[in-house]
Formats: structure tokens, sequence, C-alpha cells
């Protein structure tokens, strides 16, 4: 007792540990109802995710989620730095596909800005959007096979996110923590090797695909787990404000890159996968048919993308390139007013949204017209369709409950922001 | 007449001079209304058979630190029948700031403004499990306002002491 007092210098805290110490559960404890905590350290909550879960024999009568364990503030910090800066910071939120995140970042700051990227730059951010993509669920679908126990997929899964990653280091020069989008543009322009690159990757994409397809529906052990488990109404869904593949599982077809077209998605031809099932097993399909949609996709814009500048020419606002820094005058004036006072948008706030992996992320940022958000919210996917795990995991297995997880397919990097 | 004229004159007809103010910055439609009556506003976009704003997207604040009404709380609206993003935006006037809560018309705002609540300390009236979201219950601070410093405070979180 007296190494608890120099431990919990919170007099509340203690007052309450030791007021319980001598409680112990004399009745059979399977005869009711139980309370049990499942994370945050937990293998199958795709990182920090605490569940305080209510059981009833096997049968879970209540959840509450706990969320805040990976917070690190990044609407506050992002009150404190310029635009730029922020950047690197984006790569951190949905740590499965940072490109996506860079890129829906850049175009709520060139809406607010009123800044427009060349064509090719537009593209290339399609490219890298989509390449994010099918890593994102690949990560998903992998770990969500390893959690109900078809441990071989993540290593396929895996290797094919590998040559991702590879192209992201020829285009990017980092392989997970890209940074790769500027305001204005992207920071260096896609050669031929990476082009290359990408359609090797598609070209082995599609065999591997099938592959995946073969080893996990012809699995019984995977489908009987899956199938009608989590069962997630349309209307539930749009009153829990659920995004994303999760949305799109249960029947309504709503996709931001086609209600709200950014970037070039209205030059390309895609389906969008819809199911309406809204189970588990549905989740599953949805995300390998968006893989399939993505390579479409990027088979696409291999074949349009124009030549030219990978940076908007507007010197008070955007970076200028390095090479000219070092040798010019003007530019060195300009690279130093913009990375020591900022951009400085107009007086203003816009809401920008982007289809990610996840679901919508959007960001809504208020500007004073000084070089540093005012205030900046990140409408973040994962978020969102956390909320709807209460309502889902009712009345299922304790067991479901990883299942459900994996098939929402949380990254708290986002959820906690 | 379009959708974003309709909907500005069917909001004007009913609420009249509650809807202080209607801009439109860079294509983003944004209502600025009164604190007092927002939720008959999202009752109305919600259940208005033309408008339905089935889903909301967002719900946090603005502190503006100097200004006399200090806080603004801002909605995000999504409405899939018209494919259209409404914003709305409440100045609040009270102190302590409070406003009534919409999470009885959209589920998804229970946990936005429990957000809120641990970020800016807006008292949302009616809401049905008011905590912390990502704080630890018992902060004494609400870290998104103006004054609470980037580094923290420290001391703000009980940490264990040494031993000898």
């Amino acid at each position: 007792m007296e190494k608890a007092k120099n431990i919990y210098t919170d007099e509340k805290l203690l007052k309450s540990l030791l007021a319980d110490k001598d409680v112990t559960i004399e009745e059979d404890a399977l005869e009711h109802e139980m309370v049990i905590n499942m994370g945050p350290q937990h293998p199958a909550t795709h990182g920090v995710l605490r569940l305080v879960l209510r059981l009833d024999g096997e049968t879970v009568v209540k959840v509450v989620p706990e969320l805040g364990y990976l917070h690190r503030g990044y609407e506050k910090m992002a009150e404190n730095m310029s635009y730029y800066e922020y950047i690197p910071h984006t790569d951190r939120l949905d740590y499965t596909a940072t490109m996506c995140n860079n890129v829906a970042y850049v175009l709520a700051v060139e809406k607010l800005a009123g800044i427009e990227a060349p064509k090719r730059a537009q593209y290339i951010r399609m490219i890298i959007a989509e390449l994010s993509r099918i890593a994102a669920h690949m990560v998903a679908i992998g770990t969500y096979a390893m959690d109900v126990g078809a441990v071989t997929m993540v290593m396929w899964t895996f290797k094919e996110r590998e040559k991702i990653q590879n192209v992201f280091d020829r285009i990017a020069g980092a392989r997970f923590t890209t940074s790769y989008t500027r305001i204005g543009g992207v920071a260096s322009d896609m050669d031929d090797e990476a082009i290359a690159m990408t359609k090797k990757f598609l070209d082995e994409l599609e065999p591997a695909l099938v592959d995946m397809d073969k080893l996990l529906l012809g699995n019984r052990i995977f489908i009987d787990r899956l199938e009608g488990v989590g069962v997630l109404k349309k209307e539930d869904a749009i009153n829990y404000g659920v995004t994303g593949p999760n949305l799109r599982a249960t029947g309504v077809e709503y996709d931001v890159r086609r209600a709200k077209p950014y970037l070039f998605y209205n030059e390309i031809d895609f389906k969008i996968p819809t199911y309406t099932e809204g189970d588990a097993l549905s989740r599953y399909f949805i995300r390998g048919d968006e893989v399939k949609e993505s390579a479409k996709i990027l088979r696409q814009c291999l074949e349009k993308m124009p030549g030219g500048e990978v940076m908007a020419n507007d010197p008070k606002r955007v970076l200028p390139h390095k090479d000219e820094i070092y040798t010019k005058m003007e530019e060195l004036i300009y690279d130093f007013m913009i990375v020591n006072f900022g951009i400085n948008p107009p007086v203003g706030d816009v809401y920008f949204s982007a289809e990610n992996p996840k679901g919508e992320l959007g960001f809504y940022i208020v500007s004073n017209g000084s070089g540093q958000p005012w205030k900046l919210k990140i409408h973040s996917p994962s978020f969102c369709n956390l909320q709807v795990l209460p309502l889902i995991c009712k009345g299922q297995m304790v067991s479901d409950v990883i299942a459900i997880i994996g098939s929402l397919d949380p990254v708290m990097g986002e959820a906690d922001k | 007449m379009d959708f974003k004229n309709l909907l500005i004159e069917k909001t004007k007809n009913i609420f009249g001079n509650s809807l202080e103010e209607v801009t439109d910055f860079r294509n983003d439609l944004c209502f600025v209304f009164d604190s007092e009556k927002i939720f008959e506003l999202a009752k109305f976009l919600k259940e208005d058979p033309e408008l339905s704003f089935e889903m909301c997207k967002d719900v946090t604040a603005i502190d503006w630190a100097t200004r006399k009404n200090r806080f603004t709380v801002v909605y995000q609206l999504y409405s899939f029948k018209n494919n259209f993003n409404l914003r709305v935006k409440a100045n609040l006037k009270n102190d302590p700031p409070a406003i009534e809560s919409v999470t009885s018309l959209w589920k998804s705002a229970d946990w936005y403004e429990r957000e809120t609540f641990d970020m800016y300390g807006i008292n949302f009236k009616n809401h049905p499990d008011l905590r912390r979201m990502y704080m630890p219950e018992g902060f004494e601070y609400y870290p998104l306002r103006k004054e609470f410093p980037v580094m923290g405070i420290p001391g703000s979180l009980p940490l264990p002491e040494k031993n000898d």
C-alpha cells in the first residue's frame, strides 16, 4: 500500500484504487454478464483501439470503444506551422495510404488559395493516389484474413505492396513517409523508369489477384466466419456517417471521385463497385473489386498522362525548384519568403474532401490571411467508421468482434489524429 | 432555379432573420445561423423531402480568441439526393459556451460533439453521453482553445513519481 502511495500521486485515483482492493468475486462469473477489456494492446485491433465489452457468455451485449491512445494533437500543431510545413504530418494520419493523404491535403490548400497545378502534376497525383489505394487495400485484406485465421494471405498481399513501395521509392525517394506532393504540384517528375515499374506491377497484379481469390474463397472457414456477420443497414450507415468501402458495401453508390470529381477523375472511365448485403464478407469483396478498378484507372492515367511541368508557375505562392534557388536571386527571395512567412491565402474557410481507401478524408481549413492556418480540422474516415462498431457488434459472438474490426479496417493513426 | 437558390429561398422563408448571413466562398455555401434555433434548422434541413440533408459529416468549432462571441460551432452536412455540401455556422453568445445537440437527428454527431466538447469545452445540451473523446478523464484543460500552449501544460497529466 505504501508503494501504491508513492506511484499514484493523484489523490482521487489512489482513493478509488484503494476502495476496491479487497473486492473479490464470489459468484460464478459465467452465470452473469461480465465486462472484459480488449486492447489497446491487442494484435487484432489494428493499432491502439480499446474496446470495453459487456458479455453474456460469449455473446456481446454492449461495446464501448475508447479512443485517444494515439492522439498526437495534429490539429493543434497545424495552427502553429505554415501550410508547407504540415505536408509531412499528413503522412502520419493514415499511414497505410500516405500518398492519398498528401494529395487530399494539398488539394484542400489549393482550393483555399486558388492555385491550380499543371495537368501533368494532376495526373501524377492520380497515379500515386491509386497506387496508394491498392497498397492500403492490400494491407487491409491481408491483415483482415490474418485476423480470422488465414495467415498465408498476408504474405501474398504484402508481396504486391512491396512493389508499390519500390515505385514510391523511385518517385518520391521514400518508401513509407513519402511527403511527395507540394502546394501547386508535386516534388519531382515521374521518370520513365517509374512508369515502367508501375506498368510491370500492374501486369503482375492481375494474376496475383486471381490467386488470392482462389486461396481465400476456396476456404470454407473464411466464408463461414464472415458471411452474415456484422450486418450494417443502409439507413444506419448514412445516419452514423460511415463513408468509403464500408458505405458502398451497404448499397449506397457514393464515391467522392464520382460525386464531386477532383483532379481529372471525370475524364477517367471507372465503375463504383457496390454490394447490398452490408456484412463482413461483402466488405472483403468490395476492397478486392476496388483494387481492380484502381488498376483500370492506373492504366488509363499512364496512357493519358501529358508532358510538361509538374509545378505551377506562381512565384509568390509555389516553391521554386532547388536548382533555381541556388542559381537565381529572385527565386532565392521567393523561397525565403515562402519558407519564413508562408503563402498567406485569403481570409475565408473551405472544406475539401477526397476519397481515401478508408473513406472520405476531409480538411476544413479556416484562414485569417496569415501564413498559418487559424484552424485545421481533419474529418477522418476511420473515426467515423468506428462509431458504428457498437451497433453492429451487438448480439454477435466475441470472436466475431475481431472479424468486424478487421472488416471496418480502421487505422488508429487517423482515428486519433 | 438551381438547388443553391432554392435552398437559400426556402430557408429564408421559414426562418427569416434567424438566418443571419449567407456566404459562398470558393463555391462552398455556408449559412450563419442563430445558435438558439440550430436544432429547428437541423430538423428542417434533414426532414424536408426536397432538401434531405441525410448525412452530418462533421461538427467542430472555431475559437476566435479575441472576438466578443468567442466560439463558432461548424456543421458540415451532405445531401445524397442533391449531391450538395452545406456548411452551417452558429456563433455562440452565451458564456460558458453551450448549444443544443443534434445527436438525436444524426447519430454521427455523437462522437463529433464529444470531440468538440473535449477540445473546446463547448457544452452540447441533451447529448446522451458527453464525455471526453481523446484526452483522459479528469484532464482540466481544453487543448484546442487558443490559450492552451502547443507544448502542453506541465503537471496537467498525473505522472508516477520517482522512487527513493
